[in-house]
């Protein structure tokens, strides 16, 4: 029998630290991505990545109260057990990126450096720069290419993932059916072909660009994702969208500026007055409104992002006091050493610098928040770990007992084969691409962890499956080559479709595919992201509905056989209408405000109705809006019990009040 | 060609595209007249054009292909060359480039890497250079092992500087003696180029990684190494991220002589 061999869709920190382990495992692996792996959207993450470790732990906090923080930081939207798992892992995958040879800042000891983070009052955050992600792909990627040069890896870049190869019925659970291999396309040559796997790593990573201009990459369209939900993969979650709040408006995207700048003491202020265009620094001190500090004293500047987002849209939106009258605030580091700030920021320095044209080591940066992150995703499945306390405990205060130790296997168990498993046998959903430990807000510095954490713990969950699970007793070798062959009928039949109406595009087409998407990223962005109501997201399926339709038109500009991405755009802006009819439609059915999902009409959190998980399923049967099919299914809260998620918010006349600074973030200190 | 002032708007900037087909096609010129916008770059220049693929002439086209991805010049795909210099199209924005009417932006592939299709080239190459000097650090594996080694501040900032180098071929399109090669087979002994060079020594200066540096040290004794670069210096000034690498081409000269004297007396 020939060797069972794995697919990777996806070549950022998920898909890459999934393929060292399996690799390393003994099973080949072969890697898609649409661009060389080491450009991945991976790159552009900036302020660090968190876990417990030794100067914290002698503060008082421990993996224990990270887990604890991002469950509270999600406003309990997470299951429980593979939050905890993550955070109790997470030292030993710094520790593992040290010995990759990742640059980490260095303390003058030669000690890896810390810094604050959003959520808590610890520095638990490691760094290198303000370019971790890109450092740490890189470390993957070399360690990547090692495989490759010794054959167990063997990548196919620049191919577009098109469908996965389903055996069998899928329905919901209950189905027989299991994912065989998938359909993906040369995007230079458009040759289309089938790839068997015993296994498939989806590890495409978010959907930004469903909302036009975000914090991501161009790749990020989140087609991937749809096009395994339209296949019958369910998705959790979707209405639970970052918006971070710190970014660069431009006009091709938003560029992030790190949340690290607040860590590193960065405030965010608008003049108290009106209509204050004085320069910034003619503004004194007492003139000036650090509206959060002055609203959240105990995290100040680093309250999570959901919050500081509303904070920000608040002032600006509704109180009209954003700098010059515009919706921008200002973030502030010009009472920071510069030489500091190059050491710890030099990478957004520059991006500052680059693109706005200002040193922001001497004038504050002007900032307003952007799309940035999808908490949702694909829904996945795992074995819950040995730790069953009989009650859920309450909140987790530093220097308390921890009530449970580190082992391996307390939240989730180790190598159980449907770790990260979608409801589609053999078709697993890595970092950003799953829903499963973010709850309804992202905690900055956790994504890495969650994305490289995956590929590690879970991707031993994948070997496992394919050396002992059903591929072993039914080799993916003899799967009848038709199902291959009618998958990739499909999909030449879907390009061919696209492909027949290029005849070049007439001014003021309303089916030219990029106009469409240009549309559908505005209308999103205004109805789906900072504050929701029923009557715009109704207003919003009724566009999506009006873009479908026009899509069902839409002209392609080129109708070239060679490197055609007019064809791989259009192909992915009609799966991204259903993305985001899909996100509309969740967003508009949860009638509660939880973490990054705000509703003011219904302004509070409903944890009767909607502590639950929303699982949207694909009906390809129906029409529109009805061909998704949202249901719930209740979160597992056995270890912690919710709790207010105030982050200490005061209320009214008294945050009007001037106030110092918040307080130091070290509990012994 | 050069735009007249009566068909180029103060509202709009000219944007001359260098086009191909295909591997094996003729290049040829397409114009295109972008509507400025507030903080217009390269790429949205470039997005408008999908969009709206018509000439200056009025000839219904293609929408130009071209690789991009970050667009925060961190990731190193969209490279290209911009009026005459080499650099990543998302931080070249049309109000520093092209700041008054008339002014007219050029965009070329790079030209030391096979064209696939446009203004998008296959830098396959310097991939496979990173695989021929061992660009890793040689770990036991992804088991729990403990910390790597510790490192001082100042060691920190030297590889964090040459780790931040994102494959993005500036400096081999600038350099004189590294030429455009399309015969794979002939890559290991062709020209390595700095990237590749430079990555050689970021592990070289790992604790662990140094491992490996007799390997990397006979690659760049060898055919295509060290010694074919000429020292024109135009890597260093063209490299978007400032890495410097003259000091690295000298640390691995010295290096290189080192080895190759050891070796001569370990005969």
């Amino acid at each position: 029998m020939q060797q069972q061999r794995v697919i990777v869709v996806g070549g950022g920190l998920a898909g890459l630290a999934a393929c060292v382990r399996i690799a390393e495992a003994g099973i080949p692996v072969d890697l898609f991505s649409m661009v060389p792996v080491k450009r991945s959207h991976s790159v552009c993450a900036q302020g660090g990545i968190n876990a417990c470790n030794d100067v914290a732990r002698q503060q008082g906090y421990s993996e224990y109260q990270h887990f604890d923080e991002t469950i509270y930081g999600g406003d309990y939207l997470a299951d429980q057990g593979p939050v905890l798992e993550m955070a109790n892992f997470a030292p030993k995958v710094i520790d593992l990126l040290d010995r990759m040879g990742v640059p980490f800042n260095r303390t003058s000891e030669g000690q890896r450096d810390l810094r604050l983070f959003g959520g808590s009052l610890f520095k638990r955050t490691h760094f290198s720069g303000a370019t971790t992600g890109q450092q740490l792909l890189y470390a993957l990627d070399e360690q990547t290419r090692r495989y490759e040069a010794s054959g167990l890896v063997k990548k196919y870049e620049f191919w577009e993932f098109l469908w996965p190869v389903i055996e069998g019925e899928i329905n919901g659970l209950e189905g027989d059916g299991r994912c065989v291999g998938i359909v993906a396309q040369d995007m230079r040559t458009m040759q289309v072909r089938a790839f068997r796997g015993a296994a498939v790593i989806m590890a495409t990573g978010g959907c930004g660009l469903v909302f036009g201009k975000s914090t991501n990459s161009i790749i990020c369209t989140g087609g991937a994702a749809s096009r395994c939900y339209q296949a019958g993969a369910w998705y959790g979650n979707g209405e639970m969208i970052q918006v971070h709040p710190t970014a660069i408006p431009g006009a091709d995207k938003c560029r992030l500026m790190s949340e690290s700048a607040r860590g590193e003491g960065g405030r965010v202020w608008v003049p108290r007055k009106k209509g204050d265009n004085r320069i910034p620094k003619d503004i004194p001190e007492s003139e000036r409104w650090y509206f959060l500090e002055e609203r959240y004293p105990k995290y100040g500047n680093l309250v999570p992002r959901d919050i500081a987002t509303r904070e920000i849209f608040d002032v600006c939106v509704n109180d009209g006091m954003g700098v010059n009258g515009q919706n921008q605030v200002y973030l502030d580091l010009t009472h920071k050493d510069p030489e500091y700030l190059t050491r710890k920021l030099g990478g957004i320095m520059e991006i500052y610098e680059k693109f706005a044209g200002e040193d922001p080591r001497y004038t504050p940066m002007r900032i307003f928040p952007a799309v940035h992150y999808s908490m949702g995703g694909l829904w996945t499945q795992y074995t819950p770990g040995n730790y069953a306390p009989a009650q859920p405990h309450g909140e987790h205060k530093p220097g308390m007992p921890v009530p449970v130790d580190t082992q391996p296997g307390r939240g989730m168990a180790l190598g159980a084969p449907n770790n990260m498993m979608t409801n589609i046998p053999g078709l697993y959903a890595f970092g950003e691409v799953n829903f499963a430990y973010h709850g309804a807000t992202r905690l900055g510095a956790n994504a890495l962890l969650s994305c490289i954490f995956d590929g590690l713990y879970c991707g031993v969950s994948v070997a496992n499956y394919v050396t002992q699970g059903d591929p072993a007793d039914r080799p993916i070798d003899r799967v009848d080559q038709a199902l291959f062959d009618r998958v990739v009928q499909q999909e030449q039949d879907k390009a061919n479709r696209l492909l027949e109406t290029a005849d070049g595009i007439a001014p003021g087409d309303d089916a030219n595919p990029y106009l469409i998407g240009k549309e559908m990223g505005e209308e999103m962005e205004a109805a789906c992201t900072v504050v929701k109501t029923e009557a715009r997201l109704v207003k919003c399926l009724d566009k999506i509905a009006e873009l479908r339709d026009r899509y069902a038109r839409a002209r392609l500009p080129d109708a070239a056989a060679w490197t055609n991405q007019s064809l791989s755009y259009s192909r992915a802006v009609g799966d991204m209408l259903v993305m985001a009819e899909m996100i509309a439609r969740c967003s508009l059915l949860r009638e509660e405000s939880r973490g990054s999902h705000y509703r003011t009409d219904f302004p509070d959190r409903d944890d009767t109705r909607f502590l639950k998980t929303t699982v949207a399923q694909f009906d390809s049967g129906a029409r529109g809006v009805e061909q998704h099919r949202v249901s719930y299914r209740d979160v597992r809260t056995s270890l912690v019990k919710p709790r207010a998620r105030t982050y200490g918010k005061v209320e009214g006349e008294e945050s009007q009040k001037p106030r110092g600074k918040p307080q130091p973030a070290h509990a012994g200190s | 060609m050069i735009a007249t002032q009566e068909s180029t708007k103060a509202s709009t900037v000219r944007i001359r595209v260098k086009r191909c087909d295909g591997p094996g096609k003729a290049s040829y010129w397409q114009a295109f007249d972008v509507p400025r916008e507030p903080g217009a770059n390269i790429i949205s220049c470039l997005q408008w054009i999908a969009a709206h693929p018509v000439t200056v002439e009025g000839l219904k086209t293609t929408p130009v292909v071209w690789d991009s991805g970050c667009l925060e010049e961190v990731c190193g795909a969209c490279t290209m060359v911009i009026n005459g210099k080499v650099r990543q199209s998302c931080s070249a924005l049309i109000e520093n480039i092209a700041p008054n009417a008339g002014d007219v932006v050029s965009l070329e592939p790079m030209s030391k890497f096979p064209v696939i299709r446009d203004l998008w080239v296959d830098r396959t190459r310097m991939f496979e250079a990173l695989k021929r000097v061992k660009a890793w650090v040689p770990i036991d594996g992804t088991y729990n092992l403990g910390a790597g080694p510790k490192e001082s501040p100042e060691q920190q900032a030297t590889r964090y500087t040459l780790s931040t180098c994102m494959s993005c071929g500036c400096c081999l399109e600038a350099c004189p003696q590294y030429l455009l090669e399309e015969d794979p087979k002939k890559w290991p002994t062709s020209f390595i180029g700095a990237a590749a060079m430079n990555q050689a020594r970021l592990f070289n200066e790992h604790e662990t990684g140094k491992q490996l540096k007799k390997d990397r040290l006979d690659v760049l004794m060898g055919p295509g190494g060290q010694s074919d670069c000429g020292n024109s210096q135009n890597c260093v000034k063209v490299c978007p991220k400032e890495i410097p690498l003259d000091e690295s081409w000298a640390a691995i000269g010295r290096s290189v002589t080192i080895h190759a004297i050891t070796s001569w007396l370990r005969r």
